[in-house]
């Protein structure tokens, strides 16, 4: 077999292994493996390779970025089962109630809190879906325009910080948590603002779909509502403006942001006397799990794209891409499309552990600006999540909707919200300055990276395993940085 | 088989009990990160130790809750054709993949770690910066995680076969949703 042909390949036998619907992260390793072991036989590889691997497992270990996984997971939880969002939706309904679509706007504007606070689709959109729904039934608002808006607010999760996703985008493209943080702020923010641009114009021209609630539905008045206010809405937001707020100044690094909103969230629900064994117990193990399989899953691609690099496959990719008509623009608009297509199917962890990786060297080399890029691509997986028949959100939707909610009114209330999502994403692309002007360099920098710092601390050789592969996750750009960052990090543990 | 099923069952409870302990370590995790974060900006210090503390924690819950994992078949699957074929064919995906992809590749990972963790243990591997932690306890994980994730592999195995005779339910059955 020629040594050209490893890499497709291995691809192609990933997409078929991986359509068997054996876990993901097996299923990716066991390719790696498999291949690793022709590769050996063919003498393209060293047998070095699997003594490299259990560094690898420790490499994933120390990094300091995927802490933050658990810490807002758990973060998330917590509120989600303190019942945080039921709150915050029946008191912004009271407060909203008077005017027009006033239910649809308190959808949005907690559909983005609880995405600054739990930034958990599912969660966001089974709260809503159970809560706000069936008012809206009641008091005539039109299924499709409920619906819609239900679903689209429960995404926000996705774009808005402290979304999990961008955490993991920016681990696979070797950029700061922080800085997407930043940059996928104004998006986000004004994806709901579009959101709610919409419920006005439809409350405008097609006044019966989204209506006022009337008087006697509006339990809460005056003081009453003032108090409610205070207690419910003033917390979590107090929780989301310390935990964002010091992410951003740069005063903490995403990780201590996480922990310090968790324990933030664990406070809260003390204090409003939720918090029992029970509910931390399901918290911790829904946490551990879901940390688990989404690192094992990046434990099954770091094998498979070791491996990968070893045959080559980076340069086949990249010759694939940089071959694409347009250049820059070019590539950006296949691997959106590519990326948009492939999130009906995948989850957003899968596409940024095994498509990310491959397509981050080939974006720096066209000169694309990584912060810039991991939004884009943030913007469009959240689009994929509301894209009828396969989008996640509407799965979620539909599994708590009513019994006379079709299925297809929420695939017709989806739509309007698809197209805002689209010119969000050419927005996006065409303007990248709502991204890049929001990120300042310093923030974010005293972040810990992954492999070099490690390597450091472990002092292992920056070739890994003396005669190993090439070593793949140090290609170019993504080196520099995390030198910079683990110099920078030298620096400040010097300095205490 | 029915003493097969006896052993599938132990792994099961052994591997449920030590998922449940170690995501415990999670809450742990939240508060030490805390507390130094808030030393460093408060008293303005901080320590190694307690900084690696944090992913000595975080490592040990997520590698030790990955066989309790498999037992709740909560690791992500593609499920676009997969879940549309019979009960009986995804048994077999499963004991096919657990045979050819699960078991060598944790295998695999816990047999080459092993040299690196007696190596560490026998030069008293510290972190090499100032105050960190030595090292050997996390890397004695590795193999622990991965022995326990095959035997987990293993009593899966067991259970789909054990399915496929009819001699138990589907164990496959709740695939849990848990996307986020």
């Amino acid at each position: 077999m020629s040594p050209d042909l490893m890499a497709p390949l291995m691809f192609a036998g990933l997409v078929v292994v991986l359509l068997f619907g054996y876990p993901v992260a097996f299923s990716l390793a066991a390719n790696g493996l498999f291949f690793g072991w022709i590769g050996i036989e063919m003498g393209l590889l060293q047998p070095a390779l699997l003594q490299a691997l259990p560094e690898r497992v420790l490499g994933i270990m120390a990094n300091s970025t995927l802490l933050a996984i658990p810490f807002f997971t758990f973060m998330g939880l917590i509120l989600e089962r303190s019942g945080m969002a039921e709150e915050l939706l029946d008191t912004i309904g009271q407060l909203f109630g008077a005017i027009r679509g006033g239910i649809a706007y308190a959808v949005v504007f907690v559909g983005a809190l609880l995405a600054a606070t739990t930034g958990v689709v599912a969660a966001s959109v089974i709260a809503m879906g159970l809560i706000s729904l069936p008012v809206m039934m009641r008091y005539g608002y039109s299924k499709q325009l409920a619906t819609g808006v239900i679903a689209a607010s429960g995404t926000l999760a996705q774009i808005i910080p402290p979304s999990l996703v961008l955490i993991i985008l920016a681990d696979q493209l070797g950029a700061s948590v922080g800085d997407l943080y930043e940059g996928a702020l104004i998006p986000g923010l004004a994806l709901a603002g579009m959101y709610a641009g919409y419920v006005l114009l439809v409350s405008i021209f097609n006044p019966k779909a989204a209506p006022a609630l009337p008087l006697e539905a509006r339990t809460l008045k005056g003081a009453a509502l003032g108090w409610r206010v205070a207690t419910c809405l003033v917390p979590p937001v107090v929780l989301i403006f310390l935990v964002l707020g010091t992410i951003f100044l740069g005063v903490a690094t995403p990780t201590e942001g996480g922990a310090m909103g968790a324990s933030g969230a664990i406070i809260l629900a003390l204090m409003k006397r939720k918090l029992d064994f029970n509910l931390t117990k399901q918290a911790v193990e829904s946490t551990a799990t879901m940390t688990s399989f989404v690192i094992f899953i990046l434990i099954g691609s770091t094998v498979f794209s070791l491996v990968f690099r070893g045959v080559n496959g980076d340069l086949w990719v990249e010759n694939l891409l940089t071959g694409l008509p347009g250049g820059a623009l070019g590539f950006l608009i296949v691997v959106n499309i590519l990326i948009f297509f492939l999130a009906f199917f995948l989850d957003y962890f899968e596409i940024a552990f095994i498509m990310v990786p491959l397509l981050a060297p080939v974006a720096q080399k066209l000169g694309i600006d990584l912060v810039w890029f991991g939004v884009l691509l943030g913007v469009n997986m959240q689009t994929s999540f509301l894209h009828p028949p396969f989008g996640f959100a509407l799965f979620y939707l539909r599994s708590v909707a009513p019994k006379d909610i079709k299925t297809t009114d929420i695939y017709w209330g989806a739509i309007p919200f698809v197209c805002i999502q689209v010119i969000m994403v050419a927005i996006v692309i065409a303007f990248p300055g709502i991204v890049t002007g929001n990120v300042s360099k310093a923030a974010g920098a005293i972040e810990g990276s992954s492999d070099v710092e490690l390597r450091r601390q472990l002092d292992v050789p920056a070739a890994g395993v003396p005669g190993a592969v090439p070593d793949g996750s140090d290609t170019t750009g993504q080196q520099k940085s995390d030198d910079a960052n683990a110099e920078i990090e030298r620096m400040l543990k010097q300095q205490k | 088989m029915d003493n097969l099923l006896r052993f599938s069952s132990l792994i099961d409870r052994a591997n449920e009990r030590i998922g449940r302990a170690a995501a415990w370590l999670t809450l742990l995790a939240v508060l030490i990160c805390t507390v130094n974060a808030v030393v460093r900006y408060t008293v303005n210090m901080s320590s190694n130790g307690w900084l690696e503390m944090q992913w000595y924690l975080n490592a040990a819950m997520f590698l030790l809750v990955a066989a309790y994992t498999l037992k709740k078949n909560a690791h992500v699957r593609i499920d676009v054709i997969a879940g549309k074929l019979s009960p009986r064919t995804q048994a077999w995906i499963d004991i096919v993949g657990g045979l050819l992809f699960l078991l060598p590749v944790s295998l695999i990972i816990a047999w080459y770690s092993w040299p690196a963790l007696v190596n560490s243990f026998h030069i008293n591997e510290m972190s090499s910066d100032p105050g960190g932690l030595i090292r050997w306890p996390v890397r004695l994980v590795i193999p622990v995680a991965f022995v326990l994730l095959s035997l987990q592999g293993i009593s899966e195995i067991i259970k789909r076969v054990a399915f496929l005779k009819g001699m138990i339910p589907n164990p496959g059955e709740h695939r849990t949703e848990e996307a986020a």
